[in-house]
């Protein structure tokens, strides 16, 4: 396991529920507030190329705005095809009053 | 039904489809997934894109990676057709030989395209586009150069223009009616891609069609169109439309009507015969008549909700329908029918490339059009499904939220 790198996201306060926020390192990550919690996942969908973050976002289910794939945002699991690969999932943690994620590929790199 | 033998004929997208859905609902039985061509089930939306242009391998547009196939346990059955369906013993004939006693089938036999009665078609270089080993042919002709010929400016008209376009072809769309894409989607949205073709490079000539191709050493040089023009071509595609592979259904004594006839939850009119996808003629919610839908959307969804039926989870299958098209690098989204409306509304503004029309019969939304646009297709589809009235002008402000619209009806 390399060191974590923690990248700040955004404020938690006026992060909205049900609003994903991208993180723009490569490839880009979605974070997710699911009922105030943080989870983030990989920001593009396994089957074509399309942000997740503009998905449509349902409590932890977040369905691709292009196919309607749809993803466990909690653990990244697919849920509905067309995609069949999961999502990488990475850590995320709050402090100081903002959302941070570690972009550092970790246990579920591939 | 947890045991027994399943056959689903057509090893498409839906036919996979249908075939995993089998298993990831817990039947323990035979599958078997026949398909007449060498690859396993694929999508077809990057054929005409980046298989043509050669930018995609090929194992990307497959459904599922090969090995997936063994690991779910479906016989796939590759460069074999049915040569028959016999209802009364309910046993299916393959071509490669061998019979199978089945306990239910689902046919996906999807669409084949509309050959043209015009002399020179069977010139090298003149195609039809469906399957990948069509994708390969063009594209390594595209790769040489144009001047490509496109005759009927349909989606797959359309896109390949633009994907050869993109390729540094020149590319010449002779389209018969006065706009392409028009019978699809509309004159007004149909118009506004058009242009953004042209000014991309492509060539139109609307009101015209093909009389005749002509060609040196077996090979296409020239297309004659109606107008009397003569058009240099080293490829030529054709697309003109599909037909149904309904010959099968016809065998065993199921009930076509352009397409096999089946119902909300994917029978035929013979016990125990399903079908889905391209060949299948079914129930649409919003017309409410039977119709026969070409898209990656019905043939997902409708294989997999024929494997609830075969199954006895019988669910309705009342998809709004919807679908969309790569042409350069503009992403269109269609919901529901475009067509017939008698409102449009846009929200954002088309000079931006980035907007959404919806279309409005008595006040009820039948259709949208989104155009580099994808947050507002959810919605539409989602509203077009309710079927009640919803305000022009809200759906036309960019500062009302279209999802929190959508989730009141």
């Amino acid at each position: 396991m390399s060191t974590p790198e923690w990248v700040k996201v955004c404020a938690v306060a006026g992060f909205e529920e049900e609003e994903a926020s991208v993180v723009p390192v490569e490839p880009p990550i979605a974070v997710f507030n699911v009922g105030g919690k943080f989870y983030a996942t990989d920001d593009t969908c396994t089957h074509e190329k399309s942000s997740l973050a503009d998905g449509y976002i349902d409590c932890e289910i977040v369905e691709c705005a292009f196919h309607f794939a749809k993803f466990d945002i909690r653990n990244g699991a697919v849920l509905s095809p067309p995609a069949s690969r999961p999502l990488r999932t990475y850590p995320t943690k709050v402090e100081d009053g903002y959302v941070w994620v570690d972009v550092t590929r970790g246990a579920t790199d591939d | 039904m947890t045991n027994g033998c399943i056959a689903v004929v057509g090893a498409s997208l839906a036919g996979g489809r249908a075939a995993l859905s089998l298993r990831e609902r817990g039947f323990d039985g035979e599958i078997h997934l026949i398909g007449s061509e060498r690859h396993p089930p694929y999508e077809r939306p990057p054929l005409s894109k980046g298989v043509l242009s050669k930018m995609l391998p090929v194992e990307e547009a497959y459904l599922v990676d090969e090995a997936d196939w063994e690991r779910s346990e479906i016989a796939l059955h590759l460069s074999t057709t049915v040569s028959s369906i016999d209802a009364n013993t309910q046993s299916l004939e393959l071509s490669a030989g061998g019979r199978l006693r089945v306990d239910g089938v689902v046919l996906c036999t999807g669409a084949r395209p509309h050959q043209l009665k015009l002399p020179g078609t069977d010139l090298g270089g003149v195609a039809t586009l469906r399957v990948i080993d069509d994708a390969e042919a063009i594209g390594q002709r595209l790769l040489r150069g144009g001047p490509v010929v496109i005759i009927g400016g349909g989606f797959i008209g359309m896109e390949v223009a633009a994907t050869a376009n993109m390729m540094g072809c020149s590319v010449t769309v002779l389209e018969a009616g006065d706009v392409p894409l028009s019978q699809a989607i509309g004159a007004e949205v149909a118009w506004w891609i058009t242009e953004k073709l042209r000014e991309r490079g492509v060539s139109f000539l609307t009101r015209t069609s093909a009389t005749k191709i002509e060609g040196t050493h077996g090979n296409v040089t020239h297309v004659i169109t109606t107008s009397g023009g003569k058009l240099p071509a080293s490829a030529v595609v054709i697309g003109v439309g599909v037909s149904p592979n309904t010959d099968l259904a016809i065998a065993c004594g199921a009930k076509v009507d352009n397409g096999i006839v089946v119902n909300e939850f994917c029978e035929t009119s013979v016990p125990s015969v399903y079908a889905a996808g391209d060949v299948a003629s079914s129930p649409d919610v919003i017309l409410g008549r039977r119709t026969r839908l070409e898209h990656w959307q019905n043939a997902q969804n409708q294989g997999i909700a024929a494997a609830g039926s075969v199954l006895g989870h019988r669910v309705p299958f009342r998809e709004v329908p919807w679908f969309w098209s790569d042409q350069a690098d503009l992403n269109i989204q269609v919901a529901g029918h475009p067509r017939g409306s008698d409102e449009t509304v846009f929200r954002g503004d088309p000079e931006s490339d980035e907007f959404t029309v919806f279309f409005l019969t008595g006040g009820v939304m039948t259709g949208a059009i989104a155009i580099n646009d994808r947050r507002t297709l959810r919605s539409s589809i989602r509203l077009i499904g309710a079927r009640s009235r919803v305000e022009a002008a809200l759906l036309g402000d960019t500062n009302v939220a279209l999802p929190k619209l959508a989730r009141k009806v």
